[in-house]
């Protein structure tokens, strides 16, 4: 039965999802429910998640169909930090759609069962726990930015509608998706350590070089960010790109 | 209780006539003062309009007098202000104060400084219960239009849509720095919106230095000539030209050096002038934002499209509170019979209790207590449902009819002031 609890949670990622399309053609009046379907899914979504954690016979979230759960209860949950203000609902129109189709994905997959888990020990749950939140919180920063590119194209095309759509500031998309992403970093580092710490001889696989590699890029944006005050287009670009590309590759090398 | 309203506004009147009664809020205050006396009255006085609101439990020839004190104020020409006035009562009256409020009634749909007007007009009234209730509701009405619409969010003018633009682009103007490239007063104007919103003008950049100093020392900020504003742009966020130049003053090739410098920080170029000053090559530069004249005046247009998109939604709100004070209202008429009664209740429950207690014999405390309360109860639910029938009935305009009833079967005829 509480395999249930997946439907009222993709129903309501559903219709925040329409609803935040709706926000292109009328804005304002359907941002409130959007906002509740998400907060409603969130929470029907925690509660699979606890179910799973007490009723799975291992670590639930290993296959790649239970990460993806996970993987997307941890961005919805960083989308909400900042979508309950009414300047980022916006975002939503980037970071709903892709949730919903992650999670039918999950679903189809079977990672949204309560049964099953695999069985590694607490150091595997650590390490997938928080290159899972890392990855989570560089996906809703490559949203702000993607956004931030957006906002910036039609500001230069001097675009009318941009104040009838309630944008967020571009400075503050700029600022805080680069928080996110030192955030996500730190979350990144620990979870690479902690993989490392368990990794035995010859298995360093592709997916750890794409992960490192990601690693890599993120910290040398922020770098280069905060060396030679890189920012706006650039770096917005930089890191939409380097997300983006990993993923794509990351689930292709991890999980094939 | 009666309200009647009489007023002058920009829909039938020039600014002409309009002035001649356009009154300060401490004149205004005492206007309200002198035409109170049995009743109350608020005067509410702006560029665009003049309305007295009377209340009374009578109509003491509300209507006269509030025409008479407006036509006072105007004079010799009040033969023409007496065409161009308008009167409502009642529930109209309400109704009008409520969108007034709401920005409905204002020549930009949802423009924020009537609801300040509305409120500081209430402060200084001679208010009683009615206009004091209907005020009160008329800022609430106003301040649900504001936050459950859009309809006060977008600029309305070419300097508001500057700053408005401004903070799209910088979130929190306070620290961000502005140069004004000429000294004209649309670059003043659209200074002090900024200003007004946390930034700062850290240079004016004017062809004769001298008449850029008068409006720097007004602005606080330092002067520089036309040729040396390459220099400050390092270190601005916003600049707005308005010179009389004829052609570009401010070129892409020329500032190409300091624009990249920026490595892609915000700059947003506000055009002002025609011809146009900046060149719109600088658009190109990673980080630049030009807009001209015609581009903040799409803006405007867009924006009241928007605000009169969202008005529609706005007069619905101010609709179901204009309901609502007109239920009120109603209640009005019930409520010296309710009071009554309750009265009665009450004296007939102590005096019961009172012969009661020397058959009980000695109580203690908490006993005294519980009897107290559980009589008290009796009464509140017997009376419960009569009351809000009561009020109900008002609502339908029934009313007086159910008071008349509930005062001769409980024997309250002449207690309230009511009809016998």
């Amino acid at each position: 039965m509480a395999e249930l609890l997946i439907w009222p949670a993709l129903v309501a990622y559903g219709e925040a999802a329409l609803a935040y399309a709706g926000i292109l053609r009328a804005p304002g009046f359907t941002g409130r429910f959007a906002i509740w379907g998400v907060r409603l899914g969130w929470l029907a979504q925690t509660a699979l998640l606890v179910v799973q954690a007490l009723r799975a016979d291992g670590f639930p979230w290993g296959t790649w169909a239970g990460a993806l759960n996970l993987f997307v209860w941890l961005v919805v949950g960083a989308y909400l930090v900042w979508g309950c203000n009414a300047r980022f609902r916006l975002l939503g129109v980037l970071v709903m759609p892709p949730a919903v189709a992650l999670l039918v994905a999950s679903w189809a997959g079977g990672g949204t069962g309560v049964a099953g888990g695999v069985h590694s020990g607490t150091l595997l749950g650590a390490h997938v726990g928080l290159m899972l939140a890392g990855l989570a919180g560089l996906s809703v920063a490559a949203g702000m930015s993607a956004l931030y590119l957006w906002e910036e194209r039609s500001l230069k095309r001097r675009d009318s509608r941009l104040f009838r759509l309630r944008m967020p500031p571009l400075d503050a998309l700029d600022r805080i998706a680069a928080k996110i992403a030192a955030v996500s970093l730190g979350l990144l580092s620990v979870g690479i350590v902690l993989g490392l710490a368990r990794l035995r001889s010859g298995e360093f696989d592709a997916a750890m070089a794409v992960t490192l590699g990601l690693w890599l890029l993120v910290a040398t944006v922020l770098a280069l960010r905060w060396e030679i005050g890189l920012r706006g287009r650039r770096a917005a670009t930089l890191l939409t790109a380097v997300v983006a590309f990993v993923a794509v590759v990351l689930p292709i090398t991890h999980f094939a | 209780m009666k309200l009647a309203l009489v007023g002058i506004s920009h829909h039938r009147a020039p600014v002409e006539l309009r002035e001649r009664v356009a009154v300060e809020l401490a004149a205004a205050a005492a206007i309200a003062r002198s035409l109170a006396r049995d009743g109350e009255a608020v005067v509410l006085s702006t560029c665009n309009r003049t309305e007295i609101y009377l209340a009374a439990d009578v109509d003491h020839e509300l209507d006269a007098r509030a025409t008479g004190a407006l036509l006072e104020l105007a004079d010799e020409r009040g033969e023409e202000i007496a065409p161009v006035l308008y009167r409502l009562t009642d529930e109209s009256a309400a109704l009008h104060l409520f969108r007034v409020a709401a920005g409905l009634d204002s020549l930009v749909p949802g423009e924020g400084e009537i609801l300040g007007q509305v409120r500081a007009a209430y402060e200084v009234g001679a208010t009683g219960p009615l206009l004091d209730r209907v005020f009160r509701q008329a800022l609430h009405a106003g301040r649900r239009a504001r936050v459950e619409t859009a309809i006060g969010e977008s600029p309305a003018s070419v300097p508001a849509a500057a700053a408005a633009l401004a903070q799209q682009v910088f979130d929190d103007l306070h620290g961000r720095n502005v140069v004004l490239v000429g000294a004209g007063k649309m670059s003043e104007l659209t200074a002090r919106n900024l200003v007004s919103r946390g930034a700062r003008i850290a240079t004016i950049a004017n062809r004769t230095v001298a008449h850029g100093a008068e409006l720097a020392e007004r602005l606080e900020a330092r002067t520089v000539s036309l040729d040396h504003v390459g220099a400050d742009l390092y270190d601005a966020d916003i600049v707005v030209a308005s010179t009389s130049a004829p052609g570009f003053v401010l070129l892409a090739g020329e500032l190409e050096q300091e624009v990249r410098a920026r490595r892609g920080r915000p700059l947003l170029f506000v055009d002002l002038a025609v011809p146009r000053d900046v060149d719109p090559d600088l658009a190109a530069f990673d980080g630049c934002f030009v807009y001209d004249i015609d581009d903040l005046e799409a803006v405007v247009e867009a924006s009241l499209v928007g605000r009169r998109a969202e008005a529609v939604r706005a007069e619905r709100i101010v609709a179901a509170e204009a309901r609502r004070f007109q239920d009120w209202q109603a209640s009005l008429a019930v409520v010296p019979a309710i009071a009554s009664l309750r009265a009665r209740a009450e004296e007939i429950r102590a005096a019961e209790l009172a012969k009661a207690e020397g058959r009980l014999g000695r109580l203690t405390e908490s006993e005294r207590r519980l009897v107290e309360s559980v009589t008290a109860q009796i009464v509140n639910k017997l009376l419960h449902l009569p009351t809000v029938r009561l009020k109900q009935a008002a609502a339908a305009a029934d009313g007086l009819i159910y008071a008349d009833v509930v005062r001769y079967l409980f024997g309250l005829e002449g207690e309230d002031g009511g009809r016998r």
